[in-house]
């Protein structure tokens, strides 16, 4: 047989920047309780939330994305044209085609990429950093450019009980290149499609366009069902997590899980009785639910507050729609 | 286990949980109305009390399980 060349693997990959946009308009508890009947203290006793970012009509998905990407460019020290790959987790492109990823990577002036969307919802970012790891350690890609970005209120239905308080927009962003150590653990993910309707759309876009349905489909949520799958599985997920990466809940400096609701973080961190020494990120009181987002917009905000370590493990954590998750343990920068 | 040992873990479960005083807790009362139960607390009451019984309480039941006497009927019919 034929012998074809692989590249070189290299000894490690790690996180060497990361980048976040917040959008300007801040939309607080008693902007969105009028149109559910609620109240603000309703909304942070059930979710934790005080206050969430909602896009303008300038602040695009492309735009977001790219000044997310150009922060996290800066830190890592890296120009445009070293990008060897954009990865985009989003699902809240307003085209099912082109994907997103193409025109970030165009826009921030890296040359030709390899590119494409993620399409695994509040799990999708730590889906694509995952991938971008295992990309640089190959050896196929020296830098990875991986995103997460929404405009959550592009999908929202204000009125809708059961949402409307939670989401919010913007993006963050992670620069992924090689390094002499491991900086990343292995990733334990996975998928349960049979829950698919937890978190879904009121219909698809084929039954508005034949105008079966009359209205555009919007997020729809089943709360309490995905609150229990979330603090009954998530613990195992951490737990298996940890054991790949070879260490304990008390070696973490950070443990960064997907931003859904106040409580899930609770019952979660509650469960695992983790120490008061690892920094748990709690971005969700002032950003919402960002969806693809919000774990590298809880990690940046965690560093903003100096309480990330630069060079000890977070473990992050995402979950939802799918439904999916994953979990991995990255060195921080 | 009798009706009286499950209303009284029960009450625990409630206090744990959702920080309901054992005093307020009765058969006839409503998890919502009268004890002010949000559904995501009731989503922890019930993983608790399957720990507690060792009883399955799908996600489908969990709506009809209005009152405390409805949640203790069904764990002693399971268990």
């Amino acid at each position: 047989m034929i012998k074809i060349k692989s590249a070189p693997a290299r000894a490690g990959a790690r996180i060497l920047g990361i980048g976040a946009y917040r959008p300007d308009r801040i939309v607080s508890n008693d902007e969105i309780a009028p149109a559910i009947d609620s109240s603000d203290e309703w909304i942070q006793q059930r979710t934790g939330i005080t206050e969430r970012r909602f896009a303008g009509e300038h602040e695009t998905l492309v735009g977001m994305a790219v000044s997310a990407s150009v922060e996290a460019l800066a830190e890592a020290g890296i120009k445009p044209e070293q990008v060897g790959i954009v990865l985009m987790a989003t699902l809240t492109n307003p085209v099912q085609f082109p994907a997103v990823a193409p025109q970030v990577a165009s826009e921030l002036g890296i040359p030709n990429p390899g590119a494409y969307d993620v399409g695994a919802a509040c799990a999708g970012f730590v889906y694509a950093l995952a991938t971008a790891a295992d990309m640089v350690k190959s050896g196929s890609i020296e830098y990875a450019l991986v995103i997460g970005a929404e405009r959550m209120t592009d999908v929202l239905d204000l009125t809708d009980r059961g949402s409307a308080f939670i989401f919010g927009d913007g993006a963050g962003a992670m620069v992924v290149g090689p390094a002499d150590f491991n900086g990343f653990g292995p990733v334990v993910w996975g998928s349960d499609g049979s829950q698919s309707e937890a978190i879904s759309m009121t219909s698809s876009w084929f039954d508005f366009r034949s105008g079966k349905v009359k209205e555009p489909p919007t997020l729809r949520m089943q709360g309490p069902v995905v609150f229990r799958w979330a603090v009954s599985e998530m613990v195992g997920v951490v737990q298996k997590a940890l054991v790949a990466a070879g260490i304990e809940a008390k070696d973490l400096g950070a443990f960064v899980p997907h931003q859904a609701n106040n409580r899930i973080t609770d019952a979660i961190v509650k469960a695992l009785d983790f120490p008061d020494s690892v920094a748990v990120a709690r971005d969700i009181r002032n950003s919402g639910n960002t969806t693809a987002a919000t774990v590298p917009l809880a990690l940046h905000a965690l560093r903003a507050e100096g309480r990330a370590i630069s060079g000890s493990p977070a473990l992050l954590l995402g979950f939802g729609a799918g439904l999916t998750y994953a979990a991995q343990v990255v060195v921080m920068p | 286990m009798t009706t009286e040992e499950v209303m009284k873990e029960m009450a625990a479960i409630l206090d744990e949980v959702a920080g309901v005083s054992a005093d307020q807790v009765a058969m006839g009362k409503s998890f919502v109305d009268d004890l002010d139960v949000d559904s995501l607390s009731m989503v922890e009451v019930v993983m608790a009390a399957e720990d507690k019984f060792g009883v399955k309480i799908p996600d489908e039941e969990v709506k009809n399980l209005r009152t405390v006497g409805d949640a203790v009927n069904f764990i002693i019919k399971s268990s």
